[in-house]
């Protein structure tokens, strides 16, 4: 069973997303998403300053078996990148509520992140798919 | 329901993460495809390749039965000795690729799952009185990697098996060893009926063979720049322009095997190749994605990570003329790359240096 923490928002195509103190807000993918995709060997990331919708294309996400889309889980605009998924791909896998997040968002209503599934809800998307 | 493979308990309590694959449940990984890659290239590893098909084919006119449906020339065969070919169509397409063995009065032919239908519908349609030809199941396992051999030999009392030459097999009690395998590494892939099977993959767990699965099968034969059929091979090309043109026999001239006149004429006359190619920027190739030369266009057919060069390798089909630089198109992004000629992989070391643009 993945690991889905509770202090996390979630959506169903399994990034997610945190509320910072600063009141950015980070995303990144889920234990799930990371484990089905295996080894990460590739992460595009969106530019800073990009203003992105939510449920828009942010990036790409390569594992040795195959590539797949991540999308934004809100509407904001990018405003920090991880650059270390450049030379290191592999946090990804080894650490994806940590040093694997992906891009950092200064979004358009905070209050947004309140439509997003909590853990229980997206718990259940990852059982629905597991059967 | 898939097909279960008479391993899939052991891939299950060896955390295989199993996948539908051509009808069977197979292990894509255990965990780590980076990592069982690795062991295969510097230690030794197994798969599970049961759900490949072996048709076993006898009667007097056997021989002649395969010297017109394989496009290389089983004549040439040795008792105990393997060959590579393909089976092709009037148009000199591939239906499939196999292996095939000499043992005894007959023939082993290993092809593949996915085309199990369609070649035993092959057979039956070209097959003449006194020809027999009979699907047998059993385990296979495919043991691969520079321990393979001393691996298999500390588990298993088998005399010759050192001395066993490539692309030969060896009869041992019920089993037949073959010195083959689909990863460019030295190795064996074993026969050997369903008990025998199941009792050898725990002993060679024990002794530190590391299962592998389907992935690491991929990237390991990418590497080594062998054909995955479905993806390199296909009824729409011949071996000419499949880089598998050494295993079509035309000599002798007088041996009339099915599609050796379009291959006859591709030869004469080429249009097409497949060949290598390196990414030298960032990304991933992939099946289908576009490549554009000096001479025209052309298509990756398989492409991946490659975890020994640590970037991205791929099999590509171009133009004749094609060689050097290219561009690939990875959605939408035109990223520079370079045709090479397989193998990416040799004796263990990567034979190109991957220079990645930053």
């Amino acid at each position: 069973m993945s690991e889905i923490p509770s202090e996390l928002k979630y959506v169903a195509t399994h990034e997610w997303a945190r509320l910072e103190e600063d009141g950015t807000v980070t995303v990144g993918i889920s234990d799930h998403a990371q484990s089905a995709l295996g080894d990460v060997v590739f992460v595009e990331l969106p530019e800073v300053g990009l203003a992105i919708a939510d449920g828009e294309e942010a990036g790409v996400v390569e594992s040795v078996k195959a590539a797949s889309d991540i999308y934004s889980p809100i509407t904001g605009t990018v405003c920090a990148v991880n650059e270390e998924l450049d030379d290191r791909p592999e946090i990804v896998n080894e650490d994806p509520y940590g040093d694997g997040w992906f891009f950092k968002l200064q979004p358009d209503d905070p209050e947004s992140l309140g439509d997003l599934l909590d853990s229980e809800a997206y718990a259940e998307v990852c059982e629905a798919e597991d059967h | 329901m898939p097909d279960k493979t008479p391993l899939y308990a052991e891939h299950l309590s060896a955390s295989g993460k199993m996948v539908d694959f051509a009808g069977w449940s197979m292990p894509v990984n255990y965990g780590s495809q980076i990592e069982e890659h690795m062991a295969v290239r510097q230690s030794a590893g197994m798969f599970d390749v049961s759900h490949m098909t072996i048709i076993d084919v006898t009667g007097a006119q056997a021989e002649p039965f395969l010297q017109r449906l394989v496009a290389n020339d089983v004549s040439r065969l040795a008792q105990l000795q393997a060959l590579y070919g393909a089976l092709l169509n009037a148009r000199g397409g591939v239906i499939d690729d196999l292996i095939v063995y000499r043992i005894g009065d007959g023939f082993r032919c290993v092809v593949n799952a996915s085309t199990r239908s369609k070649v035993l519908d092959w057979f039956t349609q070209h097959s003449p009185a006194g020809v027999v030809f009979q699907h047998k199941p059993q385990v296979m396992l495919a043991v691969q990697g520079p321990l393979a051999i001393s691996k298999l030999a500390a588990v298993r009392d088998i005399p010759g098996l050192a001395e066993l030459q490539h692309f030969y097999a060896h009869e041992h009690e019920r089993w037949l060893i073959g010195r083959t395998g689909y990863t460019g590494e030295d190795g064996v892939e074993v026969m050997l009926p369903e008990a025998d099977g199941v009792a050898l993959w725990r002993d060679l767990l024990e002794v530190g063979v590391r299962p592998a699965g389907l992935g690491a099968r991929d990237t390991l034969r990418l590497e080594a720049g062998l054909n995955l059929y479905g993806q390199d091979l296909d009824e729409a090309h011949t071996p000419i322009s499949s880089n598998i043109a050494w295993t079509v026999a035309l000599e002798p001239s007088d041996r009339d095997f099915i599609g050796r006149a379009a291959v006859a004429a591709e030869v004469a006359n080429p249009t097409e190749k497949l060949t290598g190619i390196l990414l030298q920027d960032k990304g991933v190739l992939r099946h289908g994605q576009t490549i554009t030369t000096e001479h025209g266009t052309g298509v990756i057919t398989s492409g991946s990570y490659s975890p020994s060069l640590q970037g991205s390798i791929g099999l590509a089909r171009v133009p004749q003329a094609a060689k050097g630089e290219c561009h690939v198109d990875i959605r939408g992004k035109y990223k520079s790359a370079r045709l090479v000629r397989p193998p990416f992989m040799k004796n263990g070391s990567p034979r190109y240096k991957l220079d990645v643009n930053n």
